[in-house]
């Protein structure tokens, strides 16, 4: 009997190349994206009485609290913004940004009991946190647009304007830096759990590093390339820019975290691939 | 029939020890030779997976040079020892660890019930994680919904389907999550120990699902268990693992007595021989050894239910006129009593013995016991009361079932015994 190479539909190999993104396989696992998806955003309210009022809550009480301790009690400026509104559109921005990387970070190791049992695309995972982290993103955003017509209507000094085009972009790129370093890291803790630890402080500092608590332009200069360095730091700055007109936009802080984006997703791809085949002999 | 599933060279090596810092400096150097074109350094280390050794290198093939092929529809039991390979390979064919050397080409979707219930989140009801869970084994949306209510049945926790099932009992939840793998439909099925899963009622269910599912001819089934009445009953063919390689391979029934013919390296159990100089007894009378033997005169460490054995013990008489008598007794494994039997029918009962060597033999009928361990004591006694030794539980006699007696029914047989009762229905009006 003899079979032409091929008639087989799945040939399992040691090695596969850098760059195989298995894409459609991806999409034919699609429904399990979309179960994770639910899963992760139902699951978390379940047994809880407010529910999904609890995206509300959080953000809400964050931004109260950040404004009474930097705003009024640090008294660091906010570029003459209300400072309700300059913390929240920063908070918003970060806390998709971290929730996203803290989750995928934990891919690997979080999920090696199901990883041991069941193939699927493993990028699925992340794929997952990336897009429930965005409909509870969705929910703040919400929120956030609220405060801003409240801020509007009472005559405050904000308004909108046509960078908002801009929005969807930051929100893509926010993703996609927080997935691709998220793989990286989730990728090395499976050999050395050491970046476990260095994540959950890490994340927490490099907000202090980006602009969420002060605009671009209360940066001292020998400070100023550090900070601009975080690539979140751009995002934010534009995105007030375009919702608030507050702080100054230059088309670097669109180009810089863009590339930022691609490279290291490229790179978290490739460590992904590579280790997704053998981490379970070293988990 | 075509061959769907092709496996050239696989094997699998792992490290031993822990992942530390000496780690880094084989990742580096494995680095470092790759960067220059060079093999794996480590890929020619490593020794034959017998965990009983100690070893020398760091390395060990969990599986070495597998090469076998699997054909539409047939049902392959793959057995061995613990530790032979077996979950390994299931692991690699399913996808879920990746060969070190190899391939395996494969025709068709392979679904592996490795484990069932993987992903079940506590939070959610019945429903939602048949909807998760059947996605994580790889179904559609569409699919699943198309047989919701057959698994739901199937499953038969209808009443709790929408109750998360944090609040399901562990049986509930193993039904529910086995009835969504059961309604998989991939081309090429690997089940690893399903009957351990569930009661008796339920492991008929998923065993007639299995049969149900190679019928069709289409599909293929790769089985793995250490319960052999269950691979003998559903596989026509057998790979038989050792040590991380293909030791043997063909007709389920060779394999099988193959399988339980292996037995070096255990300790043999079945057999007690004593040197000169160390032997049980008085002065008048030593043990030199006590064994099991079939009908056939083998000394096998494990019988089949069906078949006499017999209990041989071998001693010396060093002086003129001992009169001795035997006694055995059996006890189960949880240290049961289940009988005793002493010598009273032996014509050499408490009949003068000349100087010499003699055989004392002990015969357990067929279909006696049930499928377990046994332990056996011997009580030698001279002069009708003296007791010259007690060898407490000296021997153990093992039973397993070739399946021939059960019907069609898979599950556990509980008890010690299992003798034949007669049954007889009659109709009486």
């Amino acid at each position: 009997m003899k079979e032409k190479e091929e008639d087989w539909s799945l040939v399992i190999e040691p090695k596969s190349s850098l760059f195989d993104l298995q894409l459609k396989e991806v999409w034919r696992y699609r429904d399990l994206l979309q179960m994770f998806v639910t899963r992760d955003f139902i699951a978390v309210y379940k047994q809880t009485i407010l529910g999904p009022i609890w995206f509300f809550l959080q953000p809400l009480f964050t931004t109260i609290t950040f404004t009474i301790v930097f705003g009024n009690i640090a008294g660091i400026s906010t570029g003459g913004v209300p400072p309700l509104l300059f913390y929240m559109a920063g908070i918003t921005c970060w806390n998709y940004f971290a929730a996203c990387l803290t989750a995928t970070s934990n891919t690997f190791v979080g999920n090696a009991n199901i990883f041991g049992k069941v193939y699927f695309p493993r990028v699925i995972t992340p794929l997952a946190i990336v897009v429930s982290n965005m409909l509870k993103f969705g929910v703040q955003f919400v929120l956030f647009l609220l405060l801003l017509s409240y801020y509007i209507f009472t005559g405050a000094d904000v308004q909108p304007n046509a960078y908002l085009l801009l929005v969807p972009l930051l929100v893509v790129l926010m993703a996609i830096i927080a997935m691709g370093f998220g793989m990286l890291i989730s990728a090395m803790t499976t050999r050395y759990r050491d970046l476990q630890f260095l994540i959950g402080f890490g994340v927490q500092l490099a907000m202090y590093a980006s602009t969420v608590i002060y605009p671009v332009s209360g940066i001292p200069e020998k400070y100023k390339t550090f900070i601009m360095a975080n690539p979140m730091s751009s995002i934010i700055e534009v995105f007030r820019f375009a919702f608030l007109s507050s702080g100054s936009f230059q088309w670097m802080y669109v180009i810089y975290p863009t590339v930022f984006a691609v490279v290291i997703f490229i790179l978290g791809m490739i460590v992904f691939n590579k280790v997704e085949k053998t981490f379970l002999d070293t988990v | 029939m075509s061959t769907v599933i092709k496996v050239e060279n696989l094997s699998k090596q792992y490290r031993l020890g822990e992942v530390g810092s000496g780690t880094i400096s084989h990742d580096l150097n494995r680095w470092w030779h790759k960067l220059r074109g060079k093999e794996d350094p480590y890929i020619k280390l490593g020794e034959v997976n017998d965990r009983t050794i100690k070893g020398t290198s760091d390395y060990v093939w969990a599986l070495r040079d597998i090469n076998f092929e699997v054909k539409q529809g047939e049902l392959l039991g793959i057995i061995g020892k613990n530790g032979a390979g077996k979950s390994t390979l299931l692991k690699l064919l399913s996808r879920v660890a990746s060969p070190t050397l190899g391939t395996i080409k494969a025709k068709g979707r392979i679904a592996s019930l490795l484990e069932v219930g993987t992903g079940f989140n506590d939070q959610l009801t019945g429903r939602e994680n048949v909807f998760l869970n059947g996605a994580i084994l790889g179904m559609t949306k569409a699919e699943i919904r198309s047989k919701l209510d057959e698994i739901i049945a199937f499953s038969g926790t209808e009443r709790y389907i929408d109750t998360p099932v944090k609040r399901y009992s562990s049986g509930m939840r193993v039904r529910l999550a086995f009835a969504v793998a059961a309604h998989l439909e991939p081309e090429i099925l690997i089940v690893d120990e399903v009957l351990a899963v569930g009661d008796a009622e339920f492991q008929k269910k998923a065993i007639g699902k299995m049969q149900d599912v190679s019928k069709g001819g289409n599909r293929t089934v790769l089985f793995v268990s250490h319960n052999m009445a269950a691979i003998q009953a559903l596989c026509s063919r057998a790979i038989l693992l050792k040590n991380g390689s293909v030791w043997n391979q063909g007709n389920v029934k060779d394999m099988i007595s193959y399988y339980l013919a292996d037995n070096d390296g255990a300790e043999r159990k079945s057999y007690m021989h004593w040197k000169e100089g160390s032997r049980p007894g008085g002065e008048s009378i030593e043990i030199i050894s006590i064994h099991l033997e079939d009908s056939h005169s083998n000394n096998n460490e494990e019988f089949y239910l069906d078949e006499e054995v017999y209990i041989k013990i071998r001693f010396k008489s060093k002086s003129e006129g001992a009169r001795i008598n035997y006694s055995i007794s059996i006890y189960g494994k949880g240290e049961e009593y289940i009988l005793a039997s002493p010598s009273i029918n032996d014509p050499y009962y408490r009949i003068p013995l000349e100087e010499g060597i003699y055989e004392s033999c002990c015969v357990i009928p067929a279909n006696l016991f049930n499928e377990g361990d046994f332990n056996i004591s011997v009580l030698l006694v001279n002069n009708v009361n003296r007791v010259i030794c007690h060898l407490e539980k000296i021997i153990t006699l093992s039973y397993i079932d070739n399946g021939k007696k059960r019907g069609n029914y898979f599950g556990t047989w509980n008890g010690l015994i299992r003798p034949e009762l007669c049954w007889n229905t009659k109709k009486v009006e």
